[in-house]
């Protein structure tokens, strides 16, 4: 067996009536193509294609509310709508396992413990959109996740949920796994259908779409693990109970990947709408800053969101409630930090991975966070200069909204909040060449 | 040839099944780099060889992505995640701690050739950190003396 050992909130889950990604995640049988089953595994694969037509499935995830939990927060049955009907091109359907996002680990807990769940949702999403041949993407170093959908591949393909005339329907269904090669950027949709097709994983310019032009120039759509993992949820209990969950704009469930300075770290599905509060300091989940010390900022949503100060966290987690805060949800990772971190080491963090993932081909995004991280590293150890937040600013500036993928605005958001609310610490650096506090974490000391 | 028979037999299956030739770049590179631990220009011949794809194409691709290393590395490749979680939790001081273990600094190969030592971006591991990927494997929540026991028991295989 080779899980994670990750805590999860399986029990609460499995005793609600409502949460249902994680009602299974902790019984190593769930793997297994029978227990899937048993507990009602593939009746939603094979409801849609023995009782609903393509357009039937679109609209109830449309009606569902359901959106998509890769980042971007797009409504996913509007997405899949975008594929036209009358193209005689083949069509794709990519599911995004590249996870990657730092603060990110949820989509592996799927994948290594209900990997069945997230086939039945890609074949129903293949359906709806038209699609023969149908690819998970999955983040190379992810070995034993691999192996582990390639195992419950080849038995949906045995008990012929995959393969030709799939339950007498006469639809075919094939399925790819593709690993990656360790490059942040292959989790953006467009770079990700580059490395797939061979090329380096550059993303493309939009448009247009992938909906409209995506993997060999077909009509593609690319979703989360997790987006296509509620998908079957969807379909057995109605878009009016998954309306029911959550909040009227955010729909239904989301799991939180919880991680930093709480005493008990971890992956939480919840109702969209809990209160971040709870989710960092209640018992049954965060339960509270390491050593009791004083918490200094959260970063709601992966490490490309502004990032909240202690008095910003009575916020929902929900798509509007973090919008109304100047922030994001994001692809729902919370990564927590107490009073003796520092900012700029903090944000010089954050800024090397950009600097290292960005794929190059934009100036603004690849010259810009190499500069920015000169700058920072400078700050940081101790040789700033007068001007140097200005200048900070103003490279931030010039990339934010010109780049040809988001990951330009990702690297600039966190830094541009982080100068916003705690600018005092950064001149502090500055002036006296050292940091306000030092973050020194000695490790294994929980 | 430096691709074992198996290693052939496992890219022609997987370039089947792609409607496109070109997709098996990825698949096969990975295959290789498993098989031999790192790629270069006579793995790339080879694999152009057998998906029909131009040398050039296949060294495009495989120069683009961090997991296939042109050097050999140790038998053990020691991966430290140096993101913000993980150094919220002490990767720095863990990577310190390997070095000295070690003997070595970030980036060398212990000189029997068993351990080499990186530090990478994130490895979805966030919630159990500190963490650190050996070879296929991920160790989570890291303390010291989980890192000797690991380290042992991967020298007592060798
Ligand atoms: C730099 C970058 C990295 C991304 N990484 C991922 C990822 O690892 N997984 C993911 O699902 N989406 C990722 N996305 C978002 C995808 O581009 C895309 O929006 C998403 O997969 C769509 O799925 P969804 O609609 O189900 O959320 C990333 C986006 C950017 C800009
Ligand atoms: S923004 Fe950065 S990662 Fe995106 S296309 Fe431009 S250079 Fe590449
Ligand atoms: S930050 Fe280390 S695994 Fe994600």
């Amino acid at each position: 067996m080779f899980y994670s050992p990750v805590r999860t909130n399986a029990k609460i889950v499995a005793a609600s009536e409502n949460l249902h990604l994680f009602r299974y995640v902790e019984d190593p049988e769930q793997v297994k193509i029978e227990t899937f089953e048993n507990r009602g595994g593939y009746k939603a694969w094979k409801k849609v294609l023995t009782e609903m037509s393509p357009e039937q499935v679109i609209d109830e995830v449309k009606k569902s509310g359901l959106r998509g939990r890769g980042g971007a927060g797009f409504p996913t049955g509007l997405k899949w709508s975008f594929v036209p009907k009358d193209s005689p091109k083949p069509r794709y359907l990519c599911c995004n396992a590249d996870e990657s996002e730092p603060g990110t680990c949820k989509d592996r807990v799927l994948m290594e413990r209900d990997p069945h769940a997230i086939i039945e949702g890609m074949a129903i999403a293949s359906f709806a959109i038209g699609c023969h041949l149908m690819f998970i993407y999955i983040r190379g170093e992810f070995t034993h996740c691999h192996e582990r959908i390639e195992a419950a591949m080849k038995e949906a393909y045995a008990k012929g949920y995959l393969g030709k005339n799939i339950f007498g329907s006469g639809y075919d269904l094939d399925m790819i796994v593709h690993t990656g090669g360790g490059a942040y950027i292959c989790g953006e949709e467009t770079a990700l259908l580059n490395s797939i097709e061979g090329e380096r994983g550059m993303s493309r310019i939009r448009p247009p779409f992938p909906a409209i032009e995506g993997l060999y120039a077909c009509p593609t759509i690319v979703n989360n693990v997790e987006s296509l993992a509620t998908v079957p949820h969807i379909i057995n209990r109605g878009a009016d109970w998954y309306k029911s969950l959550g909040t009227e704009k955010s729909t239904g469930t989301k799991i939180f990947s919880l991680s930093g300075h709480v005493n008990q770290p971890g992956n939480y599905e919840v109702e969209l709408g809990f209160p971040l509060k709870k989710l960092i300091y209640d018992p049954e989940y965060g339960n509270g800053i390491l050593g009791g010390k004083k918490l200094k900022g959260v970063i709601p949503g992966g490490s490309s969101t502004p990032i909240l100060t202690p008095d910003m966290i009575d916020v929902n987690l929900d798509y509007e409630s973090l919008t109304s805060v100047g922030s994001m949800l994001g692809s729902g990772a919370v990564i927590v930090f107490h009073e003796d971190t520092c900012i700029v080491w903090v944000i010089l963090k954050l800024i090397h991975f950009y600097r290292h993932e960005s794929c190059g081909k934009c100036t603004p995004c690849r010259e810009g966070t190499g500069w920015l991280e000169q700058i920072i590293r400078r700050i940081e150890a101790g040789q700033g200069k007068p001007g140097d937040i200005e200048e900070i600013e103003d490279i931030c500036g010039n990339i934010l909204g010109r780049t040809v993928c988001p990951l330009g605005d990702a690297a600039v958001m966190p830094i541009q909040s982080a100068i916003k609310n705690w600018r005092d610490e950064w001149q502090y650096h500055i002036e006296h060449g050292k940091c306000l506090v030092k973050s020194e974490f000695p490790f294994g000391q929980k | 040839m430096i691709l074992s028979e198996e290693s052939v037999k496992q890219i022609k299956e997987k370039m089947e099944r792609y409607p496109y030739r070109k997709s098996a770049i990825l698949p096969a590179l990975t295959v290789a780099y498993r098989q031999v631990g790192y790629l270069n220009d006579d793995i790339y011949r080879e694999i152009s060889k057998i998906i029909r794809i131009p040398v050039v194409e296949i060294a495009e691709a495989a120069t683009f992505y961090t997991m296939f290393p042109k050097q050999p590395r140790g038998k053990y490749l020691i991966q430290v995640c140096h993101n913000i979680s993980c150094s919220l939790l002490g990767a720095d001081s863990l990577i310190s701690y390997l070095e000295t273990k070690l003997g070595i600094t970030k980036g060398e190969t212990t000189t029997d050739n068993m351990f080499t030592l990186i530090s990478v971006e994130c490895l979805g591991s966030c919630s159990t950190a500190p963490m650190m990927q050996i070879n296929n494997d991920y160790y989570e929540n890291l303390t010291p003396e989980k890192v000797d026991k690991i380290l042992e028991e991967l020298r007592a295989k060798a």
